[in-house]
């Protein structure tokens, strides 16, 4: 088994772009979900409104890349208003499922050949992102040591990515431990006690999926600039990953889900590398490269069952914090 | 694109050189530029071929008398997969396809000029697939009178196929619903459930077993699947007290797994079950028609629906179900073992999931790791629309959603016939979230 | 049972409250809350259906009755948590009917719950920070540069200390509320309810579940509520201390107000009586409601 690739395989996830656009997600599904107790199972529903509102912002009405970002927030704000305004009062079991199957219409949307021309239907966007790629700062080269090797474009779109990253945490930090994080924690226990102390419990409960909306949709719009943005991407797997990542991190914290999604990947690259290994040597029974490619998210979804039964905190938040208030 | 067969076929609606009155050898030469340029094309125009990434496609050239018509709208449905084309200004169009199989492709008549038909055929040819990764397919049309019912038969069959498919979206609903009522649980692996039952089947018939022996061991299976689900990962759960929040969680960490596994085993290809292709085509009635799978598949679907009812009506067990659905805590009070009713709940969920997904395998046709990930939310949108809770409601849900499904492709493209489902789930959830046929829960 | 065992000063009762006649629905010489045509149906039960009814300013009003009265009913849609059938009511002059929970609670009439609603996920000091009313700190734009609330959330938090000092609850301050006992949130639900200095203070059975060794405490600072000028209106079933702090009572018994009146005076109505026993007893109230007196003075 070649444990030297299976190394660089992991190790690259550690600071890989794709890594960091899924913080973001997981970012954004924490403040619905570990600060406000929304639940929301629509996150790739954000992520493929950012993503697409970056690609078609560029690409249809060609704005720069600065602007294509602003729209792709704005599209995600807009998308969790209109989600928002009639769901937000919905009690926890309907809001998961309106909002699996809102993720879900976006998606076709984005599938279908009636808007071909705008979406690129099943064949998705490519070529979006030469603006972004003309502001590199960094010159042509290689760039990283050992494992991590990156072209110019592939490192400024990684910086980029990072420094985003950071600014969305220290915004969500600071939002958390301020007396509106505050309103917000009592929301999530108890709404009528904090109505009762003359807070507008709708307005703040929206305006959380707002900013988590908008942080998941610049996710997405960091997810595919690399590549391509495609609707097979944005399927309800991903947001069960991106709930796999945060709960494993830590719901209602602001490192838990940058950690959780550090791990997760760490994880998918290892295994992945891992297991088509083992299955050439013949160390998985019959089993191909390709299927055992497969099983590491079959064990995905075991750590999903584990974690939330035995350690619903994940590996950062507080017990007594109670990630699910019941 | 040239279809290669053209210069063999009919004149009338393919590229008809004759007319212009070339030299042969010309028009051969011509014909080979055609090609050539026609493969080292640049990106086609949008809106006259989709699915460029898959390697199977089908594709055609729409002319009348020599004259190709641009902006002609072709359909082409079958394996679960759907998409439609305008022709281009050459009266071209080409349709990428995820696999091999059968499909129906369909002109849509309305979009060809006045006073032109298709007049062979009719407007929806089943097109099967050859040796090669390309089929061509051209409908004949000239001046003709279009059937003016056409539409309506059009109508019709998708009725039909909406019954077919609400029938055993029905299957799969009671299950969903009664799991809900039961437990407050919406159970979102319900999909893999449904899955597992053509993957039984499948590895039966692989090992030789006859199909009338494996469907019910396939069911069984399943119904023991859900026994297992419930002893091994539910009861203890519930006896914990841990919350529905996190139950849901668990539902959709079961279904990651149950998913991938199946990924794991049957790769990213569809497989078919015995006897799921080529099921010759029985007339109904005007121009509806159906596959002799689809009579059976309906006939099932109905003998089991009409079965469980008489359980769920007259025995012991089954009103026993009906009351901890209603009303868990008054069942329990009377003296109800509930915990017995929820395991039986399971096994019959189970069991039913497994009897559509066999089905299902016939419908489509074909078997694929994610088919369950892409019924789920019909499934939830049947049982929402009917009642969570109530079985007869999930039924009445069912029927309407694979109508519902069906007929829409007829007002709206056909890749969108699945959005209006789920906006109708939406809607209910939002105004009438206890459905049809639920009662209306006192909130708070 | 109550330890009276030192006979505290009795608490100085208003009186004059009333115009004319006491009867249900009498008018008030200084009403803060005046509510007309109250009515709430659930399927076919009629849960309130109240003619007229209003609150004096400055006192401190018991609103008694047996269970299933609509007291809570009352109570919810009084204070925006329900919708009425029909009815319009105002507080302080300014229509109140349709106005949203947290809106009412904005304008400075606060309730806390039969179920105590003490957030035990946040600390005690959170929780009374949290009742403090126009925090600049609450938007969520401001929030992010602390430079525009430190101040404000310093001044919050000396009052809510204060205000912990005067319930005995200050030593509690970075516990989660959730560790405290049942008595000690009921007077923690009481003490944040003042953070934002309501006008009007609406309690829903505050002795409810309380050990008796605290109701004696919870009682003084209902009667320092209406020391410090606040209007007080509360739910309960325990006709000894509605005896003893209440200046008005109002009886509701199957969603209507039956009488109203001075505690010594409604208790000895025999509308009031037959509410409660269903038929004509010649029987003190506070025996009916459980407390009896005994040889030695001891309740």
């Amino acid at each position: 088994m070649d444990f030297n690739s299976i190394f660089i395989n992991t190790a690259q996830a550690l600071f890989s772009p794709v890594t960091i656009a899924f913080a973001m997600a997981a970012l954004g599904l924490a403040m619905h979900f570990g600060f406000v107790g929304l639940l929301n199972f629509g996150i790739a529903g954000f992520m493929a409104v950012g993503a697409y509102g970056y690609a078609i912002s560029t690409l249809t009405f060609g704005f720069p890349w600065w602007g294509a970002f602003i729209a792709a927030m704005v599209a995600s704000a807009i998308f969790a208003v209109i989600l928002g305004i009639p769901t937000l009062q919905l009690r926890g079991d309907y809001l998961a499922i309106v909002t699996i199957a809102s993720a879900e219409i976006v998606r076709l949307l984005l599938l279908s050949t009636t808007w071909i021309e705008t979406t690129g239907s099943a064949d998705g966007l490519v070529a979006y992102a030469d603006d972004f790629r003309s502001i590199n700062p960094f010159p042509d080269g290689d760039y990283g040591f050992g494992p991590w090797n990156y072209t110019a474009n592939q490192f400024w779109v990684l910086i980029f990515a990072l420094i985003v990253l950071i600014i969305s945490a220290l915004i969500v930090w600071r939002l958390t431990h301020s007396p509106w994080g505050r309103v917000i924690k009592g929301i999530r226990e108890d709404e009528d006690a904090v109505r009762a102390l003359g807070k507008n419990v709708f307005s703040y409960k929206m305006q959380a999926l707002v900013v988590g909306g908008m942080i998941a949709g610049l996710g997405g719009a960091l997810y595919v600039l690399p590549s391509s943005a495609n609707p097979m991407l944005f399927a309800t797997s991903l947001t069960f990953f991106v709930w796999t990542a945060l709960l494993l991190g830590g719901a209602a914290t602001v490192f838990g889900p940058l950690l959780g999604a550090v791990v997760f990947w760490v994880l998918q690259a290892f295994l992945g590398s891992l297991l088509p290994a083992m299955a050439e040597v013949g160390l998985l029974g019959g089993l191909s490269s390709a299927q055992a490619g497969a099983l590491r998210f079959v064990l995905v979804g075991i750590l999903l069952v584990l974690i939330v039964i035995w350690r619903p905190q994940g590996m950062v938040g507080d017990k007594r914090e109670l990630t699910f208030v019941k | 694109m040239i279809a290669n067969t053209s210069l063999v076929s009919q004149s009338r609606s393919s590229i008809s050189l004759e007319a212009v009155g070339i030299p042969r050898l010309l028009k051969l030469f011509l014909a080979f530029a055609f090609v050539v340029m026609g493969v080292f094309a640049a990106t086609p125009a949008f809106a006259d071929s989709v699915g460029d990434e898959y390697e199977n496609k089908i594709l055609g050239n729409v002319k009348n008398e020599g004259t190709p018509l641009e902006g002609v709208r072709i359909i082409v449905e079958g394996n679960g997969y759907s998409a439609e084309v305008e022709t281009d200004a050459e009266g071209k169009w080409s349709i990428g396809v995820p696999q091999s199989g059968t499909y129906e492709i369909t002109l849509v008549e309305d979009t060809l000029p006045d006073g032109i038909a298709v007049l062979e055929g009719g407007a929806t040819q089943t097109v099967e697939w050859g040796f090669t990764n390309t089929v061509v397919w051209n409908f004949f049309i000239g001046e003709g009178e279009r059937n003016p019912t056409s539409q309506f038969d059009q109508f019709l069959m998708r009725v039909f196929d909406g019954l077919n498919f609400g029938l055993l979206l029905g299957l799969a609903a009671i299950g969903l619903s009664l799991v809900f009522g039961t437990t407050s649980l919406p159970n979102f692996a319900h999909g893999e459930m449904v899955t597992m039952g053509a993957l039984f089947t499948m590895y039966l018939a692989l090992a030789g077993v006859p199909l009338l022996l494996a469907f019910p061991i396939a069911v069984a299976l399943s119904a023991l699947f859900g026994w297992g689900l419930d002893s091994g990962v539910w009861a203890p759960l519930r006896r914990r007290g841990v919350g529905i929040v996190q139950l849901m969680i668990v539902s959709i960490g079961l279904s990651l797994t149950f998913r991938y596994l199946t990924q794991a085993l049957l790769g990213g290809g569809t497989e078919q079950l015995p006897g799921a292709l080529g099921s010759p085509e029985i007339n109904l009635f005007r121009t509806v028609s159906l596959s002799v799978n689809d009579l059976i598949s309906m006939g099932i679907s109905l003998i089991v629906v009409i079965a469980f009812a008489m359980w769920l009506l007259n025995s012991k067990m089954g009103k026993a179900t009906r009351a901890v659905s209603d009303n868990a805590d008054l069942a329990a009070a009377s003296g109800i073992d509930v915990d017995r009713v929820i395991k039986v709940v399971w096994v019959m969920a189970g069991g039913l999931a497994g009897l559509a997904g066999i089905l299902w395998a016939y419908f489509r046709p074909g078997l694929k790791w994610d088919m369950g990930e892409k019924i789920l939310l019909f499934i939830f949108a049947a049982g929402v629309l009917g009642g969570l809770g109530t079985a007869f409601g999930a039924f009445v849900g069912a029927m309407i959603v694979g109508v519902l499904i069906e007929t829409s492709a007829q007002f709206i493209p056909s890749d969108l016939k699945y959005v209006g489902a789920l906006v109708v789930m939406i809607v209910i959830l939002l105004f009438r979230p206890q459905g049809i046929l639920g009662r209306r829960e006192r909130i708070g | 049972m109550s330890s009276n065992s030192n006979p505290k000063k009795a608490p100085e009762k208003s009186t004059g409250l009333h115009v004319g006649e006491a009867a249900p629905g009498v008018k008030k010489v200084d009403p803060i809350l005046v509510a007309d045509k109250v009515s709430r149906r659930f399927g076919g039960l009629v849960a309130v259906d109240v003619d007229h009814v209003e609150i004096p300013r400055g006192a401190i009003t018991a609103l008694i009755g047996p269970n299933g009265a609509g007291k809570t009913t009352l109570f919810n849609l009084l204070t925006g948590f329900d919708k009425p059938d029909t009815g319009t009511w105002s507080f302080s002059g300014s229509n109140l009917a349709g106005v949203p929970a947290h809106k009412v609670a904005k304008m400075g009439q606060v309730r806390t719950f039969q179920l105590t609603k003490a957030l035990g996920l946040l600390t005690v000091l959170e929780n009374m920070k949290l009742g403090a009313k126009g925090q600049q700190g609450e938007n969520i734009f401001k929030s992010i540069f602390p430079f525009f609330w430190k101040k404000q959330e310093d001044e919050n938090e000396q009052r809510a200390i204060e205000i912990l000092e005067r319930f005995k609850l200050l030593k509690l301050k970075d516990d989660f509320a959730a560790s405290l006992s049942g008595g000690q949130r009921k007077l923690l639900e009481m003490a944040r309810a003042l953070m934002s200095n309501p006008t009007l203070v609406m309690l829903d059975e505050p002795m409810a579940g309380v050990n008796p060794a605290l109701t004696e405490s919870l009682l003084e600072h209902i009667l320092d509520l209406k020391k410090q000028g606040m209007t007080v209106l509360f739910v309960e079933h325990d006709m000894h201390m509605v005896r003893h702090i209440a200046d008005w009572v109002i009886v509701m018994a199957e969603g209507q107000i039956i009488a109203e009146g001075s505690p010594d005076e409604v208790m000895r109505n025999e509308a009031v009586v037959d509410a409660y026993l269903g038929s004509h007893q010649d029987v003190d109230l506070g025996v009916v409601t459980g407390r009896i007196e005994l040889p030695n003075g001891k309740k």
